[in-house]
């Protein structure tokens, strides 16, 4: 076990390029990198991307390693997987961390099977415990109501994801130097069985939930789906997305795709507004890591209150288009 | 064809307690259900039963005895038949070594076509169960599955929802898949379903008939340890103000927060 070391993060990419969630990665995996005094390195994959290794340097990493070849233009869970542990083999990390989006939630629970490790989802929280080299995970379970502390003491490398936005990328540092290795892997190892058909994008404003800076996110409160549209319209004046709770989505006031909480998406804003949002626990589950919260709603009691850095008690319907107003 | 529905029994939603010394659930003395995103995994495959002649549907459950309910509560909704694998030995796995003894639990049913999983369970909320099984058995692995679009010659075409869309994507048979929400709507169960779902004997498998190490089982077997669990109080002192009362006053502190954030 004492053979694996070093800090290793998951680069994302899509369409090309490196995700921003890649960089916030890096901004984790560095302070773990630093308590532990050694490099830190990131994973790229894909097809012609090796030209943005450096910009993983500037975002932190000491180290890039590469696999740039045809056969991994797209993601695929089975040759990205066995090319990872192809890589874990060979270079031996004792931590790797990926983004929990839905790429790193399909690849991670894959790898650490074959890695025959452990993997501890959505961490809100890493830790370093010096004295026996090992990684303190602290999560949410069961809707937040509990927060886990979960250790690895065996199996390595000690795997992870963390919530997208979780933390904030380092500065761009171009004068940063590092090494990239061009990985050359199994063609076995390369090639997959599954094919990626096409991708169907869906027409929202704004970036999809996961990604948004800004969310606003509407309830039962809003009355009805023509409503929505001031919603949309607040969206587009912030550079926000539009969110909304299950029962909005379930009268089909709201796409599926825009459900935040325990049985839709789980988002981490810069700010979250919640617009006739009552705040049930599973609701409260998918966005209480939000950085800022303001929510608008009738009932002074209302449980999304306790969340909110401001409160405004009042109707959604009169607010939301005087603030459209001022804002315009 | 052969398919299999993972389902788990789960306390229902609010006041869970966690037993501080041990990290695990209590789950005496809390009502239970089946994991409420699991019915969809259910629902696809009983449309899967009525879509391909042929086709038996097996629920798997791995949990301690009253989990028959759950694993009941999917034959009512129209699974053909379902099994519990429960033994002390499986008690406090965590998400490996109950994805290796449900996959040595499909193994012990016969082997699958498909296998269908819920995204996450409310409960432990990983989604790392459903992928791996796939893993560890060599099916294709296919998460955030939210449409079959079609099965057959040995391959399945899938819509996977994932950010900013969705992907269609091809991959031979045997299959695992986590479903979404989106993927469908689960039905109500008929009386014809409850009688039946009562009348099922659901047969318990324990560690002696799986072929599975028994270093890799329970506890023993969990390579993730809970070592502290704390009840965070998720309450923000923020500002409260009345729009009723003042408008202008409200909108101010809107306009100033958003500023502050750099929204405008
Ligand atoms: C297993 C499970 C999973 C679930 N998953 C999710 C999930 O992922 N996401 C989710 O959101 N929910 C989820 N729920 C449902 C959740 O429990 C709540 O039912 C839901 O969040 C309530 O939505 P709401 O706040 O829009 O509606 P309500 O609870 O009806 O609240 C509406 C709110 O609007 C306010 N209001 C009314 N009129 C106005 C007005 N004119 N101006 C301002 N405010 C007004 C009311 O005071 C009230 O607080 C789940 C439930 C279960 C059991
Ligand atoms: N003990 C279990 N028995 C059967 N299925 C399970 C069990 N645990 C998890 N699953 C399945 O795996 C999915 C993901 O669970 P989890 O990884 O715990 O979030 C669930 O929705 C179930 O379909």
């Amino acid at each position: 076990m004492n053979e694996y070391r070093g800090v290793w993060t998951l680069a994302e990419v899509r369409e090309g390029r490196v995700h921003p969630v890649s960089y916030e990665l890096l901004a984790w995996g560095r302070n773990l990198a630093d308590s532990l005094e050694v490099p830190l390195s990131a994973v790229l994959l894909g097809s012609n991307v090796a030209g943005q290794a450096d910009d993983l340097i500037a975002g932190g990493a000491d180290q890039v390693y590469v696999v740039d070849t045809p056969e991994l233009a797209s993601f695929l869970a089975d040759s990205y997987t066995k090319t990872l542990a192809a890589l874990v083999q060979r270079h031996k990390p004792e931590i790797f961390i990926a983004s929990a989006t839905s790429t790193g939630r399909t690849i991670m629970p894959l790898l650490y099977v074959d890695a025959e490790t452990g993997l501890t989802a959505d961490c809100t929280e890493l830790t370093i415990e010096k004295a026996e080299r090992l990684l303190l995970q602290t999560r949410p379970a069961i809707g937040g109501n509990v927060m886990a502390d979960i250790r690895t003491p065996l199996g390595r490398p000690q795997m992870c994801t963390v919530r997208p936005r979780s933390k904030k990328p380092l500065p761009v540092d171009r004068s940063r130097t590092g090494k990239v290795f061009r990985e050359s892997v199994d063609k076995r190892d390369l090639s997959s069985v599954m094919k990626l058909l096409e991708f169907l994008p869906e027409k929202n404003v704004g970036a999809p939930l996961q990604d948004a800076e800004i969310i606003v996110s509407g309830g039962k409160g809003m009355k009805n789906a023509k409503n929505f549209a001031m919603l949309e319209e607040l969206a587009r004046l912030l550079g926000g997305s539009v969110g909304a709770s299950r029962t909005a989505v379930d009268l089909n006031w709201a796409p599926y795709s825009s459900q935040v909480g325990l049985s839709g998406k789980s988002v981490t804003p810069k700010l979250y507004i919640a617009c006739g949002i009552s705040g049930a626990v599973q609701h409260l589950a998918g966005m209480s890591a939000s950085d800022t919260v303001i929510a608008i709603n009738t009932d002074p009691e209302a449980p999304i209150f306790r969340v909110a850095d401001l409160a405004i008690v009042g109707d959604v319907l009169e607010v939301v288009p005087a603030l459209i107003g001022r804002l315009k | 064809m052969r398919v299999a529905v993972l389902v788990k029994q789960v306390p229902a939603t609010e006041n869970v307690k966690i037993d501080e010394t041990t990290g695990t659930m209590i789950r005496e003395g809390v009502e239970a259900e089946l994991n409420p995103l699991d019915l969809h995994a259910v629902e696809e495959a009983v449309r899967l039963k009525e879509r391909f002649e042929g086709t038996e549907v097996v629920v798997i459950s791995m949990g301690p005895p009253q989990a028959k309910k759950a694993v009941k509560a999917a034959i009512a909704m129209g699974c053909d038949r379902g099994v519990l694998l429960s033994d002390r030995k499986f008690a406090g796995s965590d998400t490996l070594a109950t994805a290796r003894t449900l996959a040595a639990g499909l193994v012990h049913e016969g082997g699958f076509d498909l296998a269908l999983s819920g995204e996450r369970a409310t409960d432990g909320e990983t989604g790392q169960v459903g992928p791996a099984v796939g893993r560890i058995l060599d099916m294709s692995a296919l998460t955030f599955v939210s449409e079959v679009e079609s099965v057959g010659a040995g391959t399945i075409v899938v819509r996977r929802a994932v950010e900013g869309g969705h992907e269609r994507v091809e991959a031979p048979l045997p299959a695992m898949l986590s479903v979404v929400k989106e993927i469908n709507v689960p039905r109500l169960c008929t009386l014809g379903g409850k009688i039946r779902a009562k009348k099922a004997e659901i047969p318990v498998v324990g560690a002696a008939e799986l072929t599975i190490p028994e270093e890799h089982l329970g506890l023993a077997g969990s390579p993730t340890k809970v070592v502290r669990v704390s009840y965070p109080q998720i309450t923000r002192k923020g500002k409260k103000l009345s729009a009723s009362d003042d408008l202008d006053t409200a909108l101010d502190a809107i306009r100033g927060l958003l500023a502050d954030r750099g929204a405008v």
